[in-house]
């Protein structure tokens, strides 16, 4: 058993569906037998805001929330949510990204723009960015609405826990008839190499 | 058995296991989800109230009655519900109550911050208030033993961070409770001076009574951590998550499970045994005036904000002078405001109220988006209802304005309290115009039923509440009561412009059900025809999500589209194509 709580951090655009995620790890972690708090967002925030869930695990957790600096992994559904919440990574954390934009209202209204090469930005601070298209992984799986899981799966192999604990979580976490769609996504992300 | 649940759930599951008969209440960011999982469990009637008072009210009747109930709501419910809440404490219980009530604190999904401990101490009546999902379920049933001891409705006071957080709870069974006896009594239920007076004694009494439990409950726990302790903490709820984050072993603690009344001897004999004393709590100095008004000194309110959550990070830079690193990138990163949704039926009616320049009384809802750029068409939002009374107020004062100002409330709004502002709309022979927008849910707490949707909360048929029958009952004529749909915005113009210029009082119905309501039929996306858009920008006056300027052209994001057309009604040049067109 560790000593230190481990800090994740989902986040993106309301509506993107970050409340199976934070489930999927949420009951993965209970299945390793750590204590574990989730805080989510609901009500206003969720009408295409800014969201974002904490899950956090270890010996005991105090704290239902994360802060700036003390992430060790972030996981964002949209790129420039991933730019938004960087500075609540630890050093050392890695950021796991689906590369999905989403133009938020001042970027609509053309008050702002939408900053370009964030991935290429984000690597040049010497942050570790693992991106991808989950969404054309979850089409590859035959479901786009399965694009969350992709992320999972791509974030799967740096959370230190076995693969086979994560893929029984997603089992206890989606519906029996998603089951084989999801899982197949869950390992697209996990074994995708860019 | 150990399950990971949300600190709402918890509450529903306490209030399961602990016999719970009834739970009425009114939807409320962070209380809601109390209620819909309470409505879960065949064994507990529950059902949404048209407002938190309606619903204390039920709640005191079923207590009455001799069952267990209960009452959710959130902070800003507790004013409506205040009046009941107050004569509840001189009244007392039959069967165990509780008055739940969830803080904001952060303002997450609030028009204000308010500290709900307050109003335990002005109605007297004892508050819990759990730290994380586990003591949810605990203090629940904590709760109902106490309201039936001490003849009392007990409020649980949570918070968005004890509600919307998930954590391991441990399950137990159902333990029915048999219906305590209803015996007439009017000296304890008819509040007449006659029969208050001595009630109000017997409060006093009761809260004497509480103080000493508070002393010896073991809802309020001393933690010491060393032989002779520098920094002891006095702490509450979630604050004492953050406070045992940030210092652990190093400090000790006071943890106030029950924050009214205060435990005066506890206090008194924690802080005896340490050198320093601070007191880490939300919003406002509660714990601390207590504690300077028994001649305790301590740090608090002094280091600490009155404003916004609190979290480790916060209590560090305040209490240690340690600051978190972090790295950012150069770029000016866009902020994310929540906006209405694609296809969402209430855009159209906001085009239109800026298109008129109209003074808008706006309320409490979705359509408060209404004020965000690029619609920016309100001018206030107050509470609950107050769009209908408050615009009566303005034309009082600016009569002139009346044909250039407009009220809009949406559905449950209306039926929570808009209606009472209707009739004395009606009754003081004002001319304003009130706007309703139907969409035939409660659409912004996550989709609840309410009066005039057809539905309960237990999911059966009954009879639809309708707004416009309303408004013909308190007496807006039949011909100044119209309905619309408020896609089809050229109608809606035309008739809000009749109405504006009738002189009575009158009501529109925009009605059209929210675009994300299950069965809500998505229709083929538009697109842009990039040869024929001339740039003139006239789509996006509308605060679509789903259009934006690309390489100087409109541009329609197809897997958002919802096909709703609004947008095809605002091109002039016919570049936009696609959808039912």
């Amino acid at each position: 058993m560790m000593n230190e709580t481990k800090n994740i951090m989902i986040v993106g655009v309301g509506g993107q569906g970050s409340l199976l995620a934070s489930r999927i790890i949420g009951n993965a972690v209970l299945l390793k037998g750590y204590d574990v708090k989730v805080s989510e967002v609901h009500g206003m925030s969720q009408r295409g805001g800014s969201v974002v869930t904490y899950v956090r695990y270890g010996e005991k957790v105090w704290s239902p929330v994360i802060c700036r600096g003390e992430a060790d992994i972030i996981i964002s559904f949209e790129l420039l949510e991933a730019a938004r919440w960087l500075p609540y990574l630890k050093k050392g954390g890695v950021i796991v990204v689906n590369t999905q934009k989403i133009n938020p209202m001042p970027v609509i209204t053309g008050a702002l723009e939408y900053p370009d090469q964030l991935v290429e930005k984000i690597k040049a601070k010497g942050i570790k960015i693992v991106a991808a298209d989950t969404l054309k992984l979850a089409k590859e799986a035959g479901n786009e609405r399965t694009s969350n899981v992709a992320l999972i799966g791509l974030m799967g192999r740096y959370l230190g826990f076995d693969v086979e604990t994560l893929k029984e979580s997603v089992k206890i976490s989606v519906p029996a008839k998603f089951l084989e769609v999801n899982l197949k996504a869950f390992e697209l992300g996990y074994n995708y190499e860019k | 058995m150990k399950k990971i649940m949300l600190g709402n759930e918890a509450v529903a599951r306490g209030l399961y296991e602990a016999g719970c008969r009834l739970v009425s209440s009114y939807p409320g960011t962070p209380s809601t989800e109390i209620t819909e999982y309470a409505a879960k469990y065949d064994e507990i009637y529950a059902e949404w109230a048209p407002n938190e008072k309606v619903a204390l009210e039920t709640a005191i009747g079923a207590s009455v009655a001799g069952g267990r109930s209960a009452c959710c709501m959130k902070h800003v419910g507790l004013n409506v519900a205040a009046d009941p809440l107050f004569i509840g404490s001189y009244v007392g219980v039959g069967g165990g109550m509780l008055i739940i009530v969830a803080d904001d604190p952060g303002m997450h999904s609030s028009q204000n911050e308010q500290d709900s401990r307050h109003y335990a101490e002005a109605s007297k009546l004892p508050m819990l208030e759990p730290s994380n999902s586990k003591e949810c379920i605990e203090f629940v049933k904590a709760g109902f033993e106490l309201s039936e001891k001490f003849d009392t409705p007990v409020i649980i006071r949570l918070c968005t961070r004890i509600s919307h957080s998930q954590g391991i709870v441990e399950l137990s069974e159902r333990a029915e409770h048999e219906l305590v006896d209803y015996v007439k009594d009017p000296t304890k239920r008819v509040m007449t001076p006659a029969n208050a007076k001595p009630r109000h004694i017997i409060v006093e009494q009761r809260l004497n009574n509480l103080s000493e439990f508070a002393d010896n409950c073991d809802l309020n726990t001393i933690e010491m951590n060393g032989n002779k302790p520098d920094i002891g903490i006095i702490t509450s709820g979630t604050s004492y998550n953050y406070a045992r984050e940030v210092f652990g072993d190093s400090a000790s603690y006071l943890k106030l499970g029950m924050v009214f009344p205060l435990p005066e001897n506890k206090i008194k004999d924690f802080v005896s045994n340490c050198s320093r004393i601070i007191v880490i709590e939300e919003l406002d100095d509660y714990i601390e005036s207590f504690c300077k008004k028994i001649g305790i000194i301590v740090d608090g309110k002094n280091l600490l904000p009155k404003t916004d959550e609190f979290s480790q990070d916060l209590l560090r830079e305040k209490l240690l002078g340690i600051k978190s690193e972090s790295v950012s990138v150069d770029d000016k990163i866009p902020g994310r405001p929540p906006v209405l949704c694609p296809g969402c039926p209430h855009r159209g009616v906001f085009y239109v109220f800026k298109k008129l320049k109209l003074y808008v009384s706006g309320d409490i809802g979705c359509y408060t988006l209404g004020a965000a750029p690029p619609l920016s068409s309100i001018d206030t939002t107050f509470c609950m209802g107050a769009s209908v009374s408050s615009i009566h107020g303005f034309n009082k004062i600016r009569p002139e304005l009346t044909g250039k100002s407009v009220a809009v409330i949406g559905d449950s709004t209306f039926m929570h309290s808009g209606i009472t502002g209707l009739v004395n709309l009606v009754y003081n022979k004002g001319q304003s115009t009130l706007v309703i927008l139907d969409n035939r849910i409660t659409a912004m707490t996550g989709h609840q039923e309410n009066p005039s949707t057809g539905r309960t909360l237990k999911d059966e048929s009954t009879y639809a509440v309708m707004p416009e029958d309303v408004a013909l009952a308190v007496g807006v004529k039949k011909e100044h009561i119209r309905t619309v749909d408020p896609l089809d915005i050229a109608e809606f113009e035309k008739v809000l412009k009749e109405e504006l210029a009738s002189g009575e009082p009158s009501v529109i119905v925009c009605r059209r059900p929210c675009a994300l309501l299950k069965g809500v039929e998505r229709l083929p996306a538009y697109h842009v025809d990039a040869d024929k858009c001339k740039s003139c920008r006239a789509c996006m006056t509308i605060g679509c999500p789903c259009i934006s300027m690309t390489d100087g052209k409109a541009k329609i994001d197809e897997t958002l589209c919802t096909g709703c057309g609004l947008c095809i009604k605002l091109c002039r040049f016919g570049a936009i194509n696609g959808g039912n067109k």
